[in-house]
């Protein structure tokens, strides 16, 4: 018994450790952005590697799920003869919820564990204390372009998903299962108010950052070779998508 | 002149230096030797500062650098270089752009004068034109060993450490290596740390060999005088006899 609440006090302990670190890796990111060498073309590289080569399966997550609000939400609202409320529905569950979270996700999978990657195997092939040894600061070099793509890229493409989202929603509701599209989009333009959008970019912000941050710290720290950015990978996935949606939670209740 | 002084470092409570003694003198090849484990390359990290002792002094033309700090730290780092066991070598930058990187990052000459001095130092490793697009993953372990020189080297610092610079590569490679060494250090006179042990060719190179075992410095001296040093354990590792290497 005594050996459980043992191994559970030291897991506590190293969770605490851990977030500690992670806030303080960020502070010095973030600091590093105003000192020189500010890097424009490595942020702009980042930005590309992390936004643009994101949109393809942003647009395809946004379609998607635009449809299947769709397609739910008409069957659904028909029950209580409010087929004109779809539009309305399909911007607010987007702009307000799945677009941030989804575009998160999404950005995890793909962009954040590539970033973990990339700087796990800078650490164990030394490349990072190659910098370090050239009195070039690997953070401000690796780590600052990446969280400023993060928070630059992920709105943007939040933004996209929404859109998308909503010409997903257009193309089941309107087009296949009749609903008129003047409904459609003045539903949308009626109860879609700019808190809605606020909260929105606010959480894509706070989602970006936290994705890029754990991405980096994760491989910036990875240990024991090729086992260890295997590891750090895993866990930069599985990491980003809690604490999306703990941080979706937590930023709802506020605009709530 | 580097001066270590009972530099003492533990990694989760295991001992790896403990009271460690070695004076490097400027303008010297200096080579640590012992088995593989021992610690050489960690003592080699603290001397650039990757590791802080847990006692014990690094002195650097007699100051402590361990105790040094942020812009202090950096500026003595633009003194020395570093060859990593692999290389190190930027995967996301070819050839030409890994070796212009340190000049790139600390000077502000011109991008005609930053390409004559990278092909001055490729024409210097025996690289040809056609390996300055290359990246580092269409490298030969040679190939990148020499590259990482020629970054090293372009710089033009004072101190250059070496680790374990030839390391997994085939005979004509190390003796290739081993001679760009002898080679630019007689051009640049520069004071050299190498990390190896790779005995006897090692002893090629060296001007002064000091060996680490179990945490200290218990042999330093000319080769000839580590060649024939009395203490059984320094002549069992360089004979490679099972027992010490077992021990």
């Amino acid at each position: 018994m005594i050996k459980f609440f043992r191994m559970m006090g030291r897991r506590a302990l190293n969770l605490v450790n851990e977030a500690g670190g992670m806030i303080l890796f960020l502070l010095e990111g973030l600091a590093l952005a105003f000192v020189p060498p500010f890097r424009p073309r490595r942020i702009l590289q980042e930005i590309q590697f992390i936004g643009v080569k994101s949109t393809l399966i942003i647009l395809l997550t946004a379609a998607f799920t635009g449809m299947v609000i769709g397609l739910q939400g008409y069957y659904t609202l028909r029950k209580y003869g409010s087929e004109g409320a779809l539009g309305s529905m399909v911007a607010l569950s987007l702009i307000r919820e799945m677009g941030p979270v989804l575009t998160g996700i999404m950005v995890s999978a793909r962009a954040g564990s590539a970033v973990t990657a990339e700087i796990g195997i800078m650490r164990i092939t030394e490349q990072l204390d190659a910098l370090d040894t050239m009195a070039v600061n690997p953070i401000q070099y690796v780590v600052m372009p990446k969280l400023l793509a993060g928070l630059i890229a992920v709105p943007l493409l939040t933004a996209i998903f929404d859109v998308t989202g909503i010409l997903g929603g257009y193309l089941v509701g309107v087009v296949l299962l009749g609903v008129s599209p003047g409904i459609y989009f003045s539903g949308m333009t009626q109860s879609v108010v700019p808190l809605d959008v606020n909260g929105g970019f606010v959480k894509s912000v706070v989602f970006g950052l936290t994705i890029i941050l754990v991405a980096c710290y994760k491989g910036y720290y990875t240990e024991h070779g090729a086992e260890g950015v295997s590891k750090a990978t895993n866990q930069t996935v599985v990491l980003s998508a809690v604490l999306v949606l703990a941080w979706d939670y937590i930023l709802t209740s506020f605009f709530m | 002149m580097i001066q270590i002084i009972e530099l003492h470092k533990s990694f989760n409570g295991q001992k790896v230096l403990d009271g460690a003694n070695l004076t490097i003198p400027t303008g010297r090849i200096t080579v640590v030797i012992g088995k593989s484990g021992v610690g050489k390359s960690v003592l080699l990290k603290h001397i650039i500062g990757l590791l802080k002792p847990d006692q014990g002094q690094i002195l650097v033309d007699g100051v402590d650098i361990s105790t040094l700090r942020g812009r202090s730290l950096r500026e003595y780092k633009k003194h020395f270089a570093v060859l990593f066991q692999g290389g190190a070598l930027f995967d996301s930058l070819n050839v030409f752009e890994n070796i212009a990187f340190p000049l790139r990052e600390k000077t502000r000459l011109s991008e005609a004068e930053i390409s004559r001095r990278v092909r001055l130092r490729l024409e210097q490793m025996h690289l040809t034109s056609e390996a300055e697009a290359k990246f580092p993953d269409e490298l030969s372990g040679g190939m990148k060993k020499r590259v990482a020189l020629a970054r090293a080297m372009i710089q033009e610092p004072e101190i250059i450490l070496f680790d374990e610079p030839v390391t997994g590569l085939d005979p004509p490679m190390t003796f290739t290596v081993f001679h760009l060494i002898r080679k630019t250090h007689q051009d640049s006179g520069y004071t050299a740390l190498v990390v190896a042990h790779d005995i006897p060719e090692i002893f090629s190179i060296a001007d002064q060999v000091a060996m680490l075992h179990k945490g200290r410095i218990v042999a330093c001296g000319t080769p000839e005088e580590i060649l024939h040093h009395p203490d059984p354990v320094v002549q069992s590792f360089i004979k490679g006899e099972v027992d010490f290497l077992e021990g």
